[in-house]
């Protein structure tokens, strides 16, 4: 009998050589890099060094941000021609592609995420959209979005830790292309990447104050919501902030757009592809370590395949690779957050606590930072607690359903309403489905995927608004969308 | 001249098809300018609105469904049988404002005009606002509207019937269905069009009307959790505050209009992007 050949993965590290972080960070206002006066550590949630001392902007940072932002507005950007505007965004764009490594390099030291993720999705996808936008520029009566191509004024936004640089893109680039100016606030997290972008902003030359970044925590984000200098807030994040937010600018003439929580149903019906699904069921809950809005957080299976769906994607979460987000041989990174997972653990323990049955994939966590081994929970109700919240890590709940309309009302069993994912052989049924799922982003034999020309955005309490495509210009522009 | 009595019509509330009164038996008076007696409409209470929403809700999947095509053609059997019934509609305006009978008329003239324009929207929602994404990868990924569900409205004071025909049809024209109270002074009309949608083959439930104070209702309306959007173009700006407060509960989408244009139909309509592979 011959001896079981055993392949392990040489480890493939990403130099960290390539980015040079400074002891301390400023706020980057009307153009230059400004001392701030508190500081809070920003580390690497794989090994929990500290990396750096990030601002934390007050009042008066945040005032000073604002008047940048509106004096940019009033004196520059708003006279300029969008031909013009669009260039700076088009050299932003291929500054980001220049310098992709460095920003990679830099997001997963701060975020946590693989490597292979910041290199292939993050930085692209980032410098994508500020291409894709740049074009809009010259062009906006032509998106149409009506006779109105008014930009509101000084955007005010407050972006998440999940996708550091990417939703800063997401966010920057559509303000930029319609005429607006910006007051941007990363996570406190993940600051990093956008002080990096703050150079490139420089680099590119773009008018000083046009792009303001503070940095901070809530706090911060609340001056920025409540600020009477700001027209419009743009807020990716939790659902119970998004509601705060909403309540905050309700008698004000704020305009507002939220992309917020998800509980995303992932629908495997018997005639699917399984090989492929499991493939997707991976990519829907894994990609990220589960740090996505729009992850497909309950597996939807048709019973008479759930035993073979979940012995092949147990096979197959066994060869998840766990462990240094900058190996790149990496598939599952750190968790952003010793804060976060503690929320992880709490809503997987709930799960044990109402009478799901825990299964983790068997893997070696590293002893230092934040991990969470690859989970599903079975024998879940749609009552329990891991079937409703939202958990934001690499945690699956599974049920099953018998026939189509079921596995319908069952998705559709949530306040959220941000994604869906369909596996099915059958084009008429896939059809049929994405036409009754009640969420923004239908994915069908495929999961996560995304572009800066598709517009992303949910339904019911998954937010207001779109990001993306000519849909997502309009959240810039004056009475178009939200009032 | 005759001894004849008129026979008077009693206005009620329009919901799920029917013409219920009010559970609570509360009435309110409408008088003519001249401080007649005209009528008691009903005061619509917080069982009355959640009935209709009850109705609405049952209502939309099968109204979601309709064609495009069966929702135009709805839509516009609405005006044909507003236009045979103008005379009725000019009177009780007259009757119940005291304006010329030239300006009823304008009235009852553009809400059957303005009811063919948005019948003829039904099937160009995805015209205005789908798209084919090119996306930069092996993906067939499209965008189109659907409806949001059910979409409650405060109709304006006045025009009572063309404000009134503004918050109902571009809600129901691509899908949603509606609950909508009806200006709280010249109610008549709203409850008389009330009888025009009874006649059109629009079906039970997707058009609700209720009469009653703005005041007391709209709060009832921003909370009510099954409630997707709301409309509130007819309510005074010092509320809008409040409501929208009330409102972030459920993340409603709130709006407030000035003119009819198709953005008031696209503000209640979600968009959805698709996406699939493209492979051999």
């Amino acid at each position: 009998m011959e001896t079981p050949v055993s392949f392990d993965y040489a480890p493939a590290p990403e130099s960290r050589s390539l980015v040079s972080i400074k002891p301390k960070y400023g706020h980057f206002i009307g153009g230059k890099f400004v001392a701030g006066s508190k500081h809070f550590p920003t580390i690497n949630p794989a090994t929990e060094e500290v990396l750096s001392q990030i601002a934390l902007a007050g009042k008066a940072d945040v005032d000073a941000a604002v008047k940048a932002a509106r004096k940019a507005y009033t004196s520059t950007w708003s006279k300029m021609s969008g031909k013009e505007r669009g260039k700076y965004l088009f050299r932003i764009a291929r500054i980001m592609q220049e310098r992709a490594r460095e920003f990679a390099v830099l997001e997963t030291l701060d975020n946590g995420k693989p490597i292979r993720e910041s290199r292939d999705v993050d930085v692209p996808l980032a410098a994508a959209h500020f291409f894709y936008h740049a074009g809009w520029a010259d062009k906006l009566e032509f998106a149409g979005l009506g006779t109105s191509t008014k930009p509101h004024g000084v955007a005010g936004q407050i972006i998440p830790w999940n996708f550091p640089l990417l939703m800063l893109a997401w966010k920057v680039a559509p303000a930029l292309a319609t005429g607006n100016t910006v007051v941007l606030k990363p996570a406190e997290s993940t600051s990093l990447t956008a002080l990096l972008f703050a150079e490139v902003c420089q680099l590119a030359e773009l008018p000083a104050g046009v792009v303001n970044i503070v940095t901070g925590d809530g706090s911060t984000g609340a001056l920025i919501v409540n600020h009477p200098g700001i027209d419009k807030i743009a807020f990716t994040g939790s659902t119970e902030v998004g509601k705060i937010i909403a309540r905050a600018i309700a008698p004000t003439h704020k305009s507002v757009t939220l992309e917020l929580g998800g509980k995303a149903a992932n629908i495997i019906f018997e005639d699917a592809a399984i090989d492929e699904a499991i493939e997707g069921i991976v990519d829907g809950i894994f990609f990220n370590q589960g740090h996505v809005c729009c992850a497909g957080s309950r597996l939807i299976l048709q019973e008479n395949i759930a035993d073979e769906v979940l012995t092949k994607l147990k096979k197959r979460m066994a060869q998840i690779r766990v462990g240094d987000p900058m190996d790149k041989n990496t598939d599952l990174g750190a968790i952003n957050s010793k804060e976060q997972l503690l929320k992880i653990r709490e809503l997987s323990a709930s799960g044990d606590a109402e009478g799901a049955q825990r299964w983790s994939a068997p893997c070696d966590l590293p002893a230092k930072g934040y991990w969470f081994a690859p989970t599903i929970f079975t024998g879940v109700t749609q009552s329990h607690r891991i079937v409703r919240e939202e958990i934001f890590g690499p945690v699956l709940s599974v049920l099953t359903f018998r026939t189509p309309r079921e596995a319908i009302d069952k998705a559709n069993n949530t306040p959220f309403g941000l994604s869906a994912g369909i596996w099915s052989e059958k084009g008429s049924r896939i059809l049929w489905a994405s036409q009754q799922l009640r969420a923004g982003v239908i994915w069908a034999n495929t999961f996560n995927k995304f572009d800066p020309t598709s517009p992303f955005g949910g339904y019911k309490e998954s937010g207001w608004g779109r990001e993306g495509g000519r849909h997502g210009l309009s959240a810039y522009l004056k009475g178009v969308g939200h009032e | 001249m005759s001894n004849r009595i008129d026979v008077k019509k009693t206005y009620k509330l329009f919901i799920n098809g029917a013409f219920p009164r009010t559970e609570s038996g509360r009435t309110y008076e409408i008088k003519n300018a001249k401080g007649g007696f005209i009528a008691n409409p009903c005061l619509a209470s917080r069982k009355d609105l959640k009935d209709a929403v009850v109705a609405a809700r049952a209502a939309q999947s099968g109204w979601n469904k309709a064609s495009a095509y069966n929702k135009g053609q709805i839509l516009y059997r609405i005006a044909e049988m507003l236009e045979g019934r103008r005379a009725q509609f000019v009177d009780e305006i007259v009757g119940v404002t005291g304006v010329t009978k030239a300006k009823a008329d304008k009235e009852v003239i553009d809400s059957v005009d303005r009811l063919v324009w948005y019948a003829g929207w039904s099937d160009k929602l995805s015209s205005l606002s789908g798209a084919l994404n090119p996306v930069a990868g092996p993906y067939y990924n499209f965008t189109v509207p659907e409806s949001m569900g059910v979409i409650a409205a405060i109709a304006p004071e006045m025009p009572s019937l063309l404000g009134l025909i503004d918050s109902i049809a571009p809600i129901i024209v691509g899908g949603n269905t509606v609950v909508v109270l009806a200006s709280t002074k010249a109610p008549l009309s709203a409850m008389s069009f009330a009888e025009v949608i009874a006649t059109s083959d629009v079906p039970a439930g997707v058009i609700n009307i209720l009469t009653g104070k703005k005041d007391e209702i709209a709060p009832w309306m921003a909370s009510h959790m099954d409630i997707d959007g709301f409309d509130i173009s007819g309510l005074g700006a010092k509320s809008h505050g409040a409501v929208r407060i009330a409102g972030a509960e459920n993340l409603k989408r709130i709006y407030s209009f000035k003119s009819a244009d198709p953005g008031r139909i696209l503000a209640f309509l979600e968009n959805k992007t698709v996406w699939h592979p493209i492979g051999l």
